[in-house]
């Protein structure tokens, strides 16, 4: 079986790799790339650790083939920064302590930034029904959606 | 040598605030590494092939077709690792039997649950590892199963272990069983006690086995060297204790084996054992090459965790005042194929809440072909309090009385007796009731279908062993090392008490966690202890650096140590009328490190005992949809006792993620399996976890009445939390729709039903 050649770009860097065609674009990541900032935590798409954005579309990357980002942008965790100037969502979290073991805070991190994208003054509730996707064992979930919350005001400017 | 230098009435600087945490930066920026992340180089894949049957004999094991497969570097079976005496070892409440847990980690003469680990294969690809499973032929000889703790203990069920005669029980049986010990824990007369009673209630209940959820799937990467040396990157809760049952496991020198602990995604209790560990050490031993072994969701709760489910009839005494007389309860837990459930935990906690003269509780262990159990966040008690709390939700309504004034007017508190011997040496359980009861919301009127619920709950918290480092850098900046696991915040939380200690700004501190060959040894993460525990041991590493700071100041004054002070980050001269000298930084001090005795640090080690433990009362109110069976949780209101919040928002935090696990617990979360003993749930699709649109807004009341044992009066905040939910929400639902729920979970089906059968 050989494998397929393809090109991306990754947080805005061209990005070149050999993909078997059954491979998860989560194993390509993760595997592959060495981007480990992108979890597993169930391979099935219940879980939204392993979220990204492929063209401003929040997915699983578990579910997603590797073959598929084929001339594609894909946001993953590792671009979230801008340098050394975090993100205002990274920035809340931590403010928040909206992480207790972190495992799933990348993917909560990239599902939030995709929901203020589209809606900059989400109600408490949009924000819990949006991030419905993404679980989290530690938190309850309560500072996390307070983060987002203050977030999405200071990037309003509210 | 060691002075007291903190005066614990002191105002405090920084415990008790909330910095952002130490290794924030990396966790939110995917850069922290966690088990799954470590690659190295020439390194195989690891996987494992498990049984997909309940419970059948092993007739014989063949990977000779395996082995030709090009890329196959290595099988081993349970014939690869040596085998172990059989005897229990340790504490009865955690005791460990090497001859099970060999079994567990790679089944031998049989299969006893599905997903049961068999043979492992490592190869130069996950893909060829994966054939190479499909290729090894295991004979079977498949057995009858048994699920369901109760029918495990009838006569005439399969028997997991033909010998198994139960422990705990004069004379002992003649016939072996599947109960594995009966034990009991007795105070007062019983019959005197319930013959005092107004009221008594007798009620049975069932709760289903749960797993601890962590999002992270266990995982490893293991290096061993011709030389007999092995290193190990693993995500647990101790990687101490990774260490010693590895290395026991594989027969290996406990210095051999060196552990690096990754970040752990999340345990709960779940991660306090070995499954994959000695795994990959094996492989990587047969084959020469580092080997990385990670689980599939799917493995996860098929084979790991998950905590017992049980069966149970609680019976318990009141008078019309309020005064509970007597209870009597029998607790049977499943433990999974190999013993070792919680069940000890369980009848301790059971009544710990409560002064009861006349009580007891009786447990009994027993084994079904189901994965073994493993601790989670107060193991056992949770489901204790499930079948006490609902009783006495019942009694209080029989006697016309408010549920918390029912609890209050029987909690306990400093010198009142347990059912285990030692009297209670902490207040708290009172102060958290009144907390609770004072809360804005408990009062408000509720509407249709709706209803308040209450519950209490008791844990234990642990102390034990553990070591810490500190180093005072050349600049005056701080470094402290544990070797605690951070599994949510204890990096930070060590840093405060190591800044508020010295009297040195949060910032100036890096606390860091390091591996097994770095510093003395800690037992892990969990128990509520790390706070407690390593806190102590931080505390007492600062206070000599400190006493080592002030002889270094005393010997560039040219006075007696005991002439010098430490307040505030600086050594002073305690009494003027030995000289006038400038008070003298931290800093100060270690710029001149060189000249007055070298580098500056110390390492302190404990055996920590004087914990407190864990008090917590919660109020739920729900909303029945008496159409569908659906709860919906309204408001959920926690107070807990936590000595002394030192990091503000993790310990809040702890509080919230316990509440919804009970919520999870208590409504939805559960094993099912199917006829043939398979677990017919095995991913987050099905076994469902509560997710935000689901809850409430939490509300956390932090009740601090300090523990006299530790620098700053930190109890263990980490499990009691669990404890309430699962009986405040039956309560709940019972106040909501008159309806008592005495099975978990209350999941719509299961309510519905209830209600439309009354």
């Amino acid at each position: 079986m050989s494998k397929h050649h393809i090109s991306t770009v990754i947080n805005g860097n061209p990005v070149e790799f050999l993909c078997e065609p059954q491979q998860p674009l989560l194993d390509i990541l993760r595997d592959e790339l060495n981007m480990t900032g992108t979890k597993e935590g169930c391979g099935t798409g219940d879980c939204g650790a392993c979220s990204v954005t492929i063209d401003g579309r929040l997915v699983c990357s578990c579910l997603v083939l590797g073959v598929e980002v084929q001339g594609k942008k894909v946001e993953t965790i590792e671009g979230m920064a801008d340098g050394d100037t975090l993100h205002v969502l990274q920035r809340k979290f931590l403010e928040h302590a909206a992480l207790q073991c972190g495992i799933c805070t990348p993917g909560f991190l990239i599902a939030a930034r995709a929901l203020l994208e589209r809606n900059p003054d989400p109600t408490e509730e949009q924000v819990r029904f949006w991030l419905a996707g993404n679980l989290c064992r530690c938190t309850g979930y309560q500072k996390i959606i307070e983060a987002v919350l203050a977030a999405a005001k200071e990037i309003r400017g509210a | 040598m060691l002075t007291k230098t903190m005066n614990p009435e002191k105002a405090l600087k920084v415990v008790g605030t909330s910095p952002v945490r130490p290794d924030g930066v990396p966790k939110v920026t995917g850069l922290a590494v966690y088990g799954a992340d470590t690659s190295l180089p020439g390194m195989l894949w690891g996987k494992i092939l498990r049984s997909p049957h309940a419970h059948a004999r092993i007739k014989s094991i063949n990977t000779a077709k395996a082995l030709t497969l090009p890329g196959v570097k290595a099988i081993v079976t349970g014939a690869d690792l040596p085998d172990h005496k059989f005897e229990y070892v340790g504490p009865e409440r955690v005791a460990v039997n090497y001859w099970h847990l060999t079994r567990n980690i790679l089944a031998r003469e049989k299969v006893l649950y599905e997903g049961h680990a068999l043979a492992a294969v490592a190869a130069t690809t996950p893909a060829i590892a994966q054939q190479a499973l499909d290729l090894i032929e295991v004979d079977y000889e498949i057995l009858p199963h048994v699920i369901d703790v109760d029918e495990a203990m009838q006569p005439g069920a399969p028997l997991l272990f033909e010998d198994m005669i139960t422990r705990g029980v004069e004379p002992a049986p003649a016939k072996p069983s599947n109960v594995s010990k009966r034990l009991e824990f007795s105070v007062g007369n019983l019959d005197a006690g319930f013959a005092q009673a107004d009221e008594i209630v007798e009620m049975s209940f069932k709760t289903a086995a749960v797993h601890q959820g962590y999002i992270e799937p266990h995982s490893c990467v293991a290096r061993y060297g011709a030389d007999g040396q092995c290193e190990l990157w693993s995500a647990s809760q101790g990687h101490f204790v990774v260490r010693a049952y590895t290395s026991k496991l594989l027969g290996m020198d406990v210095g051999s084996l060196l552990v690096h602990p990754a970040e752990i995604g999340g345990g709960f209790g779940g991660k306090t054992v070995v499954y994959v560990e000695p795994i990959a050490v094996a492989l990587s031993k047969k084959s020469g090459h580092p080997v990385k072994v990670m689980m599939s969701r799917e493995d996860v709760l098929k084979a790991t965790g998950p905590t017992s489910g049980s069966s149970m009839t609680v019976k318990i005494g009141v008078t019309k005042d309020g005064k509970i007389v007597a209870a009597d309860s029998t607790f049977k837990f499943q433990a999974g194929a190999f013993p070792g459930s919680p069940v000890m935990n369980a009848c301790m906690c059971a009544y710990a809440c409560y002064d009861i003269p006349n009580s007891r509780a009786v447990g009994f262990d027993v084994v079904s072909n189901r994965p073994k159990a493993a601790a989670y966040r107060a193991p056992g008690s949770p489901i204790s309090a499930f079948g006490v709390e609902s009783v006495l939700d019942v009694l209080a309504k029989k006697i016309g009385m408010d549920p918390l004034e029912l609890r209050l007017k029987n909690a306990v508190k400093a010198g009142s007796p347990t059912a285990w011997g030692p009297k209670h040496a902490h207040d708290g359980m009172r102060e958290t009731i009144e907390a609770l009861m004072k809360h804005p919301a408990y009062k408000t009127p509720l509407g249709k279908n709706q209803g308040r619920g209450v519950a209490c709950g008791y844990w234990f918290n642990g102390g034990g062993e553990s070591a810490a480092t500190v180093h005072i850098n050349e600049d005056g900046s701080v470094v402290i090392a544990t070797g605690s696991m951070d599994v949510g915040g204890s990096r930070a939380s060590m840093a405060l008490m190591a800044a508020e200690t010295l009297g040195i700004p949060y910032e100036k501190v890096r606390s860091t966690v390091a591996d097994t060959a770095s510093i003395g040894y800690n037992h892990v993460t969990g128990g509520s202890r790390v706070t407690y525990a390593t806190g102590i041991a931080v505390v007492d590493a600062c206070n000599k650096v400190i006493d080592d700071m002030r002889a270094r100041a005393a010997m560039t004054w040219d006075v007696n140590i005991d002439d010098v002070i430490w307040e505030d980050g600086h050594a002073k001269i305690a009494d003027k009328s030995v000289g006038d000298h400038t008070p003298l930084s931290l800093a100060a001090i270690a710029a001149k490190r060189a000249v007055t005795g070298g580098p500056i640090g110390a390492e302190a080690a404990v055996n920590a005992g004087g914990m407190a433990p864990g008090f917590g009362a919660h109020f739920y109110d729900v909303e029945v949809d008496v159409e569908t069976g659906h709860t919906k949780i309204l408001r959920a209101v926690a107070a807990q006792d936590v000595g002394r919040a030192i990091h503000h928002d993790y310990c809040e935090g702890q509080i919230q993620g316990g509440v919804v696990q009970g919520i999870g617990w208590a409504l939805n979360e559960e094993y099912i399996y199917d006829k043939d003993g398979r677990l017919s749930n095995a991913g987050f699709l099905d076994y469902r976890i509560p997710v935000a649109s689901d809850l409430p807004h939490l509300d956390v009341i932090m009740v601090e009445v300090p523990n006299p044992n530790h620098p700053y009066g930190a109890k263990g905040v980490g499990e009691v939390n669990i404890v309430p939910p699962m009986a405040a929400i039956a309560n709940a639902i019972e106040r909501a729709t008159g309806t008592r729920m005495t099975s978990l979970p209350m999941s719509p089906p299961k309510v519905l039903a209830a209600i439309d059968s009354k």
